[in-house]
């Protein structure tokens, strides 16, 4: 079984080796995609055989995945297949279930992230994630949200923390909405600048892969159509992997495509190809709206 | 025929039924307001700067007030929290966040919870024995120990309760900001919890406010000004009780106005508690 999945995964692997240089030539339908196909690709991080249990089930099974630098990766799929699973894998964020096991290895930069000596907090820091549902500390100001991943690992400078809050709001496409009410509750903003003033907080942190679990599925479209704008330009500096059910918002946002079932990665290729031309029936079948 | 009897006659019983209910309530609201109405009508009679600003005066001698019992009441319940918040927080964090279902933690609810019944006599007995005994007198310090022991599993549980309802996904939203469990603990959830817990140890202050039995062995009575924590203290519901049972009039009187400042201090403590709460949950929603 894995046997097969892993031939799989290398005939798709001759795939998209094969499809690469024909990018330039090839209109995409994705505005984006087209820069970024020509380009020679940087693997940021690199998931190998991660399989994972919770108590004695199964919830993935032999994933192998490479994730481009400063691309959008969505990973698709029906509930429970196992998508936000493996996106808790990519920041260590599983081992808080207490019943969750682990099996393979997950690479940021041919750095393990389960290196032993490693502790799962510093890889948070530079892998960071936003959740479905906006998470704003309520307690907090909306100054106070931005900074608090700084503020309680030890940066204490004024100065440093302003310009923290200045930056991250911006590059989150917040400031100009909220730069006169910095001290308001975050929870007193509407629920789309809640979860773009999330995504300011995990700027703010070192910040270098962004995962975001279903950033939108708790927002009205505008709102939804603004956080996909903000996920267009964070890709300039940043590599984002998003799980998302829709999958207009997987076509519209990412350059790359993963289609989980069952806890298996079962097709992995650039977006265009992945829509429009799957190589796999089941991809077929759960794009067409036959399952799922 | 037969449906539209068994309408008539469930819609009777409905009416009865919602007839009964507010009569209950009217029963039990009485007794309660013909005490506040009794207490505050009695107590009136002397509640003037006089009360607040003297010490007791002996049978006869007017002016007297209670003043340093006022006080005595004040420093008790500082002493109190002083002893008991700090223990009772972090035992109902522990509980919360790392105790969980484990046995240890379910055999310090289960104290907890027999601990908040116990009659506090029993707990007033106890410091005697283990506080004034060793100590060799009454004082301020075991009557406040004393208040404090009955506060802890009250501030334990009602803190328990308040972290738990914080929402799992803030803690995560935590950790993937790279913030170490302790300072997620510390930081982000009791600070959530703040207005909620500071609510619960409201209720406990005033819930012990109103003690007289264990301070009857602990911090006694006293008429003058207290010089040290370290000696016999006026306590209001303790002089509240001398002077109730004595045979003279006007200490008597005097009673009822203490019992109304005491009302008064539970009130102010409920009130602040309540204000607490409101913002508490307007932001927790």
């Amino acid at each position: 079984m894995i046997d097969e999945l892993m031939q799989k995964e290398k005939a798709q692997k001759v795939k998209m080796e094969t499809t690469k240089p024909v990018g330039e030539s090839v209109k995409l339908v994705v505005p984006h995609t087209e820069v970024e196909m020509s380009a020679v690709q940087k693997v940021k991080v690199k998931a190998e055989g991660v399989c994972a249990w919770f108590g004695d089930k199964q919830a993935l099974f032999d994933v192998n995945m490479n994730v481009n630098q400063k691309e959008v990766t969505a990973i698709i799929g029906p509930s429970g297949c196992g998508k936000s699973t493996l996106i808790r894998c990519f920041n260590r964020m599983h081992e808080t279930v207490p019943t969750a096991r682990f099996a393979g290895d997950i690479m940021l930069e041919d750095k393990s992230i389960f290196d032993p000596k490693l502790d799962p907090v510093v890889v948070r820091r530079r892998i960071g994630m936003v959740f479905q549902k906006p998470t704003p500390f309520p307690t907090l100001s909306i100054y106070e949200n931005v900074i608090v991943g700084l503020k309680l690992n030890g940066v204490r400078d004024k100065k440093v923390l302003d310009q923290a809050v200045e930056s991250s709001l911006r590059k989150a496409a917040l400031w100009e909405e909220v730069k006169d009410s910095l001290n308001k509750p975050g929870a007193a903003l509407s629920g789309g600048q809640q979860q773009r003033l999330c995504i300011a907080r995990a700027l703010a942190v070192e910040l270098e892969v962004l995962l975001m679990d279903e950033p939108c599925s708790a927002l009205d479209p505008i709102s939804t159509s603004k956080v996909e704008e903000l996920i267009h330009e964070l890709r300039q500096n940043y590599t984002i992997i998003i799980v998302t059910h829709n999958m207009q918002q997987a076509a519209r946002v990412s350059q790359k495509t993963a289609f989980m079932l069952n806890g298996k990665l079962i097709e992995y290729d650039a977006t265009e190809k992945v829509f429009t031309n799957p190589s796999n029936k089941l991809t077929e079948d759960y794009i067409t709206g036959r399952f799922g | 025929m037969f449906g539209i009897n068994y309408q008539t006659r469930r819609s009777f019983t409905n009416k009865l039924m919602v007839f009964l209910c507010g009569l209950a309530a009217v029963i039990a609201f009485i007794p309660l307001m013909s005490l506040l109405i009794y207490v505050v009508s009695q107590g009136f009679q002397q509640f003037r700067p006089a009360f607040f600003v003297n010490l007791p005066e002996p049978v006869g001698v007017p002016g007297g007030g209670m003043a340093n019992a006022i006080l005595g009441t004040l420093t008790l319940m500082v002493i109190a929290s002083v002893v008991g918040l700090p223990v009772g927080i972090f035992a109902g964090v522990y509980l919360a966040e790392f105790g969980k279902k484990s046995k240890f933690a379910w055999t310090v609810r289960f104290v907890a919870d027999v601990l908040s019944g116990v009659p506090s006599i029993v707990t007033g007995i106890v410091a005697y024995t283990v506080i004034v005994k060793p100590m060799g007198n009454f004082s301020a310090l075991a009557g406040g120990c004393a208040l404090g022991f009955m506060m802890i599993p009250i501030v334990t549980r009602t803190t328990e309760e308040l972290v738990k309802l914080i929402p799992h996904s803030l803690r995560e939203a935590s950790w993937a900001l790279g913030i170490p469990e302790w300072k997620t603990i510390l930081s982000i959830v009791i600070r959530t919890a703040k207005n909620g817990i500071l609510t619960g140890v409201l209720l406990s202050i005033a819930r012990v406010a109103g003690e007289t039995a264990p301070l009857l062995f602990t911090s006694f009575n006293n008429q003058f000004w207290p010089r040290s924590i370290n000696e016999p203290t006026a306590s209001l519901t303790v002089q509240v009780y001398t002077y109730a049972i004595s045979p003279f009039d006007d200490w008597r009187q005097q009673a009822w106005t203490g019992a109304l400042v005491l009302l008064l201090i539970v009130l102010a403590v409920n009130v602040f508690a309540k204000m607490f709460f409101k913002t508490g949950r307007g932001v927790l929603r």
